[in-house]
């Protein structure tokens, strides 16, 4: 081998692997003499030259100048770079001697020690009791507690959880409009509200119970509140759990509805959904008080009327701050989750940090996520999209994410309806809660599984 | 980021206000610092002073530093494919926004057929779901050596390069790694993953392949020293994996891992351990159950950690009851919630309209506008859509906050003067905005037509109420 082009010698190093030299292009075909057995020194410094043109696209040089190592042996020729080139090339004038950079990799780990920064807040979410047994004059089995944090959802590193987030299943008076995948469940209680919450409990694990009274609507039967109730003194003879009692959201219906509601109730200690800005929410925690219930207090996706209307009940009804859960809306995943989970957590933070006005356990709608079309709609009705799958599978788990989510915002109670959504979204938040013991035997596995 | 207004960074700049970064003022440039949609390098008089000047090149270096988000950013692949990930500077989306979506990538293995391997990787190659005006995808390909041969493993992650997807490569048996790497190192692969007792081996593969590098380990004073020793050795691309636990105890320490990790970053400032968290939801097929428990259990652990901090996630199903929430679920986390997503208000042409064709009406917020418009095409329905400005609110919430309204219509019809293209005077609202049915037809003398409360329906509500009596 005698005379090489610098074209030719690219070719090699690339043959060698060195693909980051593809694309270079050297203007003038440089030509490198190379004797046989001792290499042409000035030739050797311009060799150096073009590599350092290159460097840009050699992140360690040192690469190249490995390479460059192998090329030399293979053409049985000195390692350039091991003795320096003497020799100043032709053009440019100077080129500095190069510092070979040589990666000397370390024989030891650096000891590091990771030390977690910590963070811990002023305040305190209320703890609100849910609920009462015989010993505080209701005839529950058992109470929920909602509330409690000190720090961030599931953030035991920080603070103890005392109570772990509940999870409500709804009962309607009437049937309303569901999702196939949700009526499946429910097709043989939809009749009979006292029954639908015995199966929620007994086959579905519901902590409580939300029994809407939407048949009470002017627009469909429009019950009278006296009857409407009536519904509502069989739900708790049917089941031992804490009972939540929501009206149509007529706005002036509402009112008397939960206050008869309170009134059968007495002793009980149910939540009645809901006090809005827009209605007369002093009625209803008027009714309340009387007879020594919950309210929720639900706002349209807005921390400050959260906080004006939470101020009303508290200042302008007297409530006492045990009395109440605030609803801040909820958004289905995909339909302004980014919105809903924002807002909660914010009203959240602010409650740590302080503010006694959002101090107040959470309350979410998470059913809502059934409006989302693809938790229901059987194809996706956009042309392009990949095949969407079953929708039994599909609608489930659009309720899941969706309460997991906000859980991770602050949730402290979810109204939900898939009994497999309630499976789920129990064992993540007893999982992350530390409820739930053992792992799996080796977590690298996956790396290794064949299938 | 290190500064937090327009103020701190105008001292670094030329303070000419010479345009030339497309703002009139050196404060507005800086602003947009602050809020990232611009970064030091662009400002080029800025950049041409710190060539002859070292001061001002000193001072540029000091800017850069101070501006450059606190989580590293690490790119994977090349070209238009190439994803970055990591960049984040909160740790609550309301603090400012994330920046880049967590990077999913679903699994192969090379002992698997040739058929499913083509089936797997054309699976995440099509993948396709609309949403808010575009596709949702999937991002790259992580590619398991299984056969612990490197000749195996070689040809396999060559084929799957193939595809033009970013790629993990995971192999712990350095030997496997050099095979792939030696082939498909300029596509930048992440590779996967140095440990305890590989480190040394895998340090030397990702300097001498100049790829980014992930380093495992579930003791976090371990992580660290592995990452001290990588950047020290000058590895600048690292990527963190905590170990992802699917289950019980395990997974409530893989949360404690990772929330640690990051709050201990941004707010500890730990520069060590600034870097992106690689989680794998795949894990969860390590469990006992059914194939449909473990995807439900995989997305599951997936949202979880998209919601806290994972920069990059390995997934296995491929379900899209699996994967349609988790693309969703990012999209949403990820949304820049300082800018309302709305889109300009007009007159839409669906599917060349003419004279009888029908008018709807429907909102300017992307979400609404664009799920109609779709719905709209798709189904084929040639009609005109008029686009009202309820200043990127939906129809529900603009009808209820005042920003849809009847005399709004009416301007709107009249800036359009869709009168002049249409022979009818049908105008269809949605099923939402019923209310407002009365109100409009007083005020234009059209005649409304509520429509259904999807408009996904719309193609079957036509059927029975197109064209009008
Ligand atoms: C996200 C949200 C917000 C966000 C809005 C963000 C945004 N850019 O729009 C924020 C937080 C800002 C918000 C604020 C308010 N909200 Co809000 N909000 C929602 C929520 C959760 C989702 C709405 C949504 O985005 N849906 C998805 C979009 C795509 O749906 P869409 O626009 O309706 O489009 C669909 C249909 O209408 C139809 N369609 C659309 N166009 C057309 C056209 C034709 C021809 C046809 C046939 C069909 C059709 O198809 C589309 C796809 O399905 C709903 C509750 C829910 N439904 O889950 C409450 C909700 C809409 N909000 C409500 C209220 C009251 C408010 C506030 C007034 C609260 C307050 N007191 O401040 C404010 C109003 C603010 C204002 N206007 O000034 C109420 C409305 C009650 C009512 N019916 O009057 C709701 C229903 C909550 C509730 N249950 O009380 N809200
Ligand atoms: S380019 Fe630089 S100097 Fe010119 S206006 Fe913008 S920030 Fe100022």
């Amino acid at each position: 081998m005698g005379k090489m082009t610098i074209d030719q010698f690219f070719e090699l190093l690339k043959k060698y692997d060195i693909e980051a030299l593809e694309g270079v292009t050297i203007e003038g075909d440089l030509e490198i003499e190379i004797e046989e057995s001792v290499a042409d020194q000035s030739s050797l410094a311009y060799l150096y030259y073009v590599v350092q043109e290159v460097q840009n696209f050699l992140y360690h040089a040192n690469i190249a100048m490995g390479h460059l190592t192998n090329v030399s042996n293979l053409l049985g020729m000195p390692n350039p770079f091991a003795q320096a080139p003497a020799l100043a090339p032709p053009t440019p004038a100077e080129v500095p001697v190069p510092e070979v950079p040589k990666v000397t990799l370390p024989e030891q780990l650096a000891k590091a020690k990771f030390e977690p920064f910590k963070v811990e807040y002023p305040g305190k979410i209320q703890e609100v009791v849910l609920g009462a047994t015989k010993k505080d004059g209701g005839t529950r089995g058992e109470v929920v507690v909602l509330g409690g944090e000190k720090s961030l959802p599931f953030y035991l590193f920080d603070t103890p959880q005392p109570n772990l987030p509940a999870v409500a299943v709804d009962v309607f008076d009437r049937k309303p409009m569901l999702a196939k995948a949700v009526r499946e469940h429910y097709e043989d209680v939809l009749e009979d509200p006292a029954d639908w919450a015995r199966k929620a409990v007994k086959d579905f694990g519901a902590d409580l119970i939300t029994l809407h009274l939407i048949s009470t609507d002017p627009l469909l039967e429009d019950t009278p509140a006296s009857e409407a109730v009536k519904v509502l003194e069989d739900v708790l003879q049917a089941v031992k759990v804490p009972i939540i009692v929501g009206g149509s959201g007529n706005k002036e219906k509402d009112p008397e509805v939960l206050e008869k509601a309170a009134e059968v109730a007495e002793g009980e200690r149910i939540m009645l959904a809901s006090a809005t800005l827009d209605m007369d929410w002093e009625r209803i925690a008027k009714a309340a008080k009387d007879h020594g219930h919950v309210v929720l207090s639900w706002t349209q996706m807005d921390i400050n009327n959260q906080k004006t209307l939470n101020r009303y009940l508290l200042k302008r009804a007297g409530m006492d701050p045990k009395d109440i859960v605030m609803d801040p809306t909820t958004a289905a995943l995909g339909y302004g989750l980014d919105y809903a989970f924002t807002n909660m957590e914010r009203i959240r933070i602010s409650g740590l940090r302080g503010d006694t006005d959002l101090a107040f356990p959470i309350s979410s709608g998470t059913t809502n996520a059934w409006g989302a079309r693809e938790a229901w709609m059987k194809d996706s009705p956009i042309e392009d999209d990949s095949d969407w799958g079953p929708r039994e599978l599909r609608g489930p788990i659009w309720e899941i994410v969706t309460g997991l989510t906000l859980s991770l915002a602050g949730v402290d109670l979810f109204m939900m309806m898939h009994p497999g959504a309630v499976a789920v979204l129990k064992d993540f938040m007893n999982t992350l809660g530390g409820k739930i013991s053992g792992s799996v035997a080796d977590a690298g596995d996956w790396i290794f599984m064949e299938g | 980021m290190k500064v937090k207004s327009p103020l701190e960074v105008y001292k670094f700049l030329p303070q000419t206000n010479c345009g030339e970064c497309g703002y009139d003022t050196c404060m507005s440039f800086a602003a947009h610092i602050i809020d990232r949609s611009m970064k030091p390098e662009n400002c080029p008089p800025l950049f041409r002073d710190a060539e002859k000047d070292e001061k001002i090149k000193k001072k540029l270096e000091q800017l850069i530093e101070l501006t450059s988000p606190e989580i590293a950013e690490v790119v994977i692949g090349t070209g238009d494919n190439a994803i970055k990930i990591g960049g984040e500077d909160v740790l609550h989306r309301h603090e400012m926004t994330y920046f880049n979506p967590t990077a999913f990538f679903y699994d192969v293995w090379d002992t698997m057929s040739d058929k499913e391997l083509e089936e797997r990787c054309s699976k995440v190659v099509e993948f396709r779901k609309f949403y808010v005006g575009k596709f949702l995808t999937l991002d790259g390909i992580a590619v398991r050596c299984t056969s612990d041969n490197p000749e195996t493993y070689r040809n396999v992650v060559k084929k799957v390069a193939g595809y033009g997807k970013p790629m993990i490569l995971i192999a712990l048996n350095p030997d496997c790694m050099r095979a792939a790497l030696e082939e498909v190192a300029s596509t930048k692969p992440l590779i996967y993953a140095a440990t305890e007792n590989n480190w040394k081996d895998m340090l030397q593969l990702a300097l001498e392949f100049n790829v980014p590098v992930t380093l495992r380990a579930k003791d976090l004073d371990l992580l660290k020293s592995l990452a001290v020793t990588f950047k020290e050795a000058g590895v600048r691309e690292i990527v963190l994996d905590p170990v992802t636990e699917p289950l019980g105890e395990g997974l409530k320490g893989t949360f404690e891992r990772v929330v640690n990790l990051r709050r201990t970053a941004i707010q500890g400032e730990d520069k060590d351990i600034a870097f992106p968290i690689l989680i794998t939801p795949i894990a969860a097929w390590l469990i006992e159950g059914d194939e449909v428990e473990k995807a439900y259990w995989e997305t599951v652990v997936g949202s979880l950690f998209i919601v806290k901090y994972a920069d990059v996630m390995i997934f296995r199903s491929l379900e899209p009851y699996s994967v349609i929430p988790e693309v969703t679920l990012r999209f949403n986390i990820y949304t820049d919630p300082r800018t309302p997503v709305q889109v300009e208000s007009g007159l839409r042409e669906i599917e060349s309209p003419d004279e009888n064709s029908p008018v709807f009406i429907t909102t300017n917020f992307a979400l609404t506008y664009y799920t109609v418009e779709s719905d709209l095409t798709s189904a084929g329905i040639s009609s005109w859509l008029l686009v009202l400005n309820t200043e990127g609110l939906g129809v529900e919430v603009s009808v209820a906050g005042g920003q849809f309204t009847a005399s709004k219509v009416k301007e709107l019809m009249e800036e359009t003067g869709i009168d002049s293209k249409v022979k009818h005077k049908v105008l269809v609202i949605p099923g939402l905005a019923a209310r407002l049915q009365g109100a409009i037809e007083d005020e234009t003398g059209w005649t409304v037509k509520v429509g259904p409360m999807d408009s996904g329906r719309i193609k079957g509500w036509l059927e029975t109420n197109w064209p009008p009596e």
